[in-house]
């Protein structure tokens, strides 16, 4: 019951710093609501912004993935955004910060209707956006009730964990909207970096040091492939590098870029992310490649019992059995069942409290979907003016209440996996988004309909993309060609995804948004003299 | 040198970006850094510690100041906030 008080408390401190926010409010102002009146400083717009992008999988994901595929979680997921996040940052983050202080801008499709003189192609970006995060906001609420359900060894049902998550999530965004959270993110920040490092610690003497702990890895040929990249081919590797590029095209992100007290804090912020992952991914990834030397836990035990079984069945398998191999080969929990053998009760506590943090991540994407929709489609279409502006911050809080309840209750009533795969669409779908950010501030040829173009390339290549993977299952061997032509496999359902010329679908799609954007946007007139010259002024 | 500069720049990202892909150390199991780190692990973590130099060169020498210098001078509707 330790560690579950301890996560409770820890609840209790987030909803009170929600709303200690909410006394600091103007109340009835959009741009304090939604932005923290652009007031954020330094640390708290370092660490609240990194804390936004870290999800549930930071900790969680990261262990359980580097479990099953050993080091090269870290490659393919860590040191890739180390250098593709902050970039985008650098050049589109600042750029977003500055046009969003001179002109008042409050969310990214207010930047492109700006910038594009355009109405409704707005309205189609808003929801294609939509659509894509949605699918995160239900994931963050399964984390809050799986990890409470873990952390409680099943006391908290799943159910109830889900609740209480998304009762106290909804409460400190209503009650304190961005200051609220950007305070929230900051502690959540905060506890999960720590987390890593003595997570590493902890767990390091448990198992007699990790010298110890590698060698043994590498003596035995079950495990010593998890040390090396044998098993990922460098052309997928070399793909994934792409998917950092979403971090710019989430609104939840674009939307913090506008909320810095000043452009100088982007800065910091720049050099210091890639530290912030690397504290934060490697303990993690290292954790989950040690989970191997507690194979003679039961909970291990069955995890690589049922992997075993997946590998040696391959296609023989009836559907049901592969699924339930699949549930039970699931190595999120691993880093908790590590922990619980070697730290203490009440660190195994603190511990789950910083999963917990990380797992809340959905508090951003909750408030991002509610400023989009009160600006991009109230305000926009008049409700601004004819009701007033507190009323506008009235209905930004109705719906971050009724936006989850409705994610709760989807995420009690529907599996896991089909909001696992969601998040792998969204992924590339912003990906393939990113390109508007980066034309609508450094090419001043893009038009309107270069940019609805890519747009609705990226939703439809999305569906696309989904409709194929559930109408082909995926092999639980190699990759099963679908499509072959001149002597290429175009493209092959493999057991993570599909691939397109041996590539994540993430490739395809950027590359379409890009060919698009030009394409549309040479054949079509550009936005005036005067919206041109307001982006990129002569003496920039 | 303007011209100059931002070439050397782009020249550097592009490379580590290439460096990310370290074919040369893909089947590597050893020598394990520090006792414990398999190369190809290592070999990240160091990159994330160097792209985090490079990020600090490109803010101290590409910094927009003039992109700054015009929205600084918007006041904030609220400037006695600090968040």
């Amino acid at each position: 019951m330790i560690p579950t008080t301890i996560v409770l408390l820890y609840l209790c401190v987030v909803l009170y710093i929600g709303i200690f926010a909410f006394r600091r409010a103007h109340a009835g102002e959009a741009e304090d609501f939604f932005l923290a009146g652009r007031s954020l400083g330094p640390a708290v717009f370092l660490l609240s912004l990194f804390g936004t992008h870290m999800t549930a999988f930071a900790i969680l994901g990261s262990s359980g993935h580097a479990f099953g595929n050993g080091i090269v979680t870290y490659g393919l997921m860590a040191s890739s955004s180390a250098l593709v996040v902050p970039l985008g940052l650098f050049l589109v983050g600042t750029r977003i910060w500055a046009v969003g202080k001179r002109y008042g801008f409050i969310t990214p499709v207010q930047i492109f209707r700006d910038r594009w003189e355009t109405s409704h192609v707005g309205t189609v970006i808003f929801v294609v956006q939509a659509a894509l995060l949605v699918p995160y906001i239900i994931i963050g609420v399964k984390g809050g009730g799986a990890t409470l359900a873990a952390v409680s060894g099943g006391a908290v049902p799943y159910w109830l964990g889900g609740a209480i998550v998304a009762l106290v999530v909804m409460s400190y965004v209503f009650f304190g909207g961005m200051r609220g959270t950007a305070w929230v993110n900051t502690l959540q920040t905060s506890m999960f970096l720590l987390f890593g490092a003595v997570a590493i610690l902890v767990v390091s003497r448990g198992v007699g040091g990790f010298s110890a702990g590698m060698e043994a890895l590498l003596a035995d040929p079950s495990t010593a492939p998890l040390l090396t990249r044998e098993r990922v081919s460098p052309l997928y590797f070399l793909s994934y590098t792409l998917i950092p590029l979403s971090s710019i095209a989430f609104p939840h992100i674009a939307i913090f870029c506008l909320t810095a007290r000043h452009m100088r804090q982007f800065k910091r912020t720049v050099v210091l992310y890639p530290l912030c992952l690397l504290v934060l991914w490697l303990p993690c990834v290292l954790l989950g490649v040690m989970a191997h030397r507690f194979a003679d836990d039961p909970r291990i035990a069955d995890k690589l019992q049922a992997r075993a079984e997946l590998a040696q069945g391959g296609a023989s398998l009836e559907p049901e059995a592969r699924a339930d191999l699949q549930r039970r080969a699931q190595a999120d929990d691993v880093m908790l069942v590590m922990l619980e053998r070697t730290a203490p009760v009440w660190l195994v506590g603190l511990l789950g409290a910083g999963i917990m943090a990380a797992v809340m991540a959905s508090d951003s994407q909750i408030l991002a979907l509610s400023t989009m929709f009160t600006e991009d489609v109230f305000a926009h279409y008049g409700g601004k003016e004819r009701f007033g502006e507190a009323v506008q911050v009235a209905t930004g809080r109705a719906f971050v209440v009724a936006l989850t309840l409705v994610a709760y209750a989807i995420a009690v009533a529907v599996p896991a996996s089909i909001f696992d795969l969601a998040v792998q669409y969204a992924f590339s779908g912003f990906a393939a988004l990113a390109p508007l950010m980066f034309a609508a501030f450094f090419w001043k040829g893009s038009t309107k309909w270069g940019a609805l173009a890519a747009t609705l390339w990226v939703g439809l290549a999305t569906l696309g993309i989904a409709v194929f993977q559930s109408l082909v299952p995926a092999p639980v061997g190699p990759p099963v060609v679908v499509w072959r032509a001149f002597e290429l496999d175009l493209v092959a359902r493999t057991a993570g995804g599909t691939s397109i010329l041996g590539l994540l679908p993430v490739v395809p799609m950027v590359l379409g948004s890009c060919l698009l954007l030009w394409l549309f946007s040479a054949l079509t007139p550009k936005p005036s003299e005067a919206t041109i010259a307001r982006y990129f002024p002569g003496n920039q | 040198m303007r011209v100059v500069k931002r070439a050397l720049l782009v020249g550097l990202f592009v490379l580590l970006y290439a460096l990310h892909q370290d074919v040369w150390l893909w089947r590597s199991a050893r020598p394990l850094v520090f006792g414990f780190l398999p190369p190809g692990l290592a070999w990240h973590a160091a990159y994330t510690i160097v792209v985090a130099g490079a990020l600090w060169l490109l803010s101290t020498l590409a910094w927009p100041h003039a992109l700054e210098r015009e929205a600084e001078q918007v006041p904030l509707r609220h400037p006695e906030d600090e968040a």
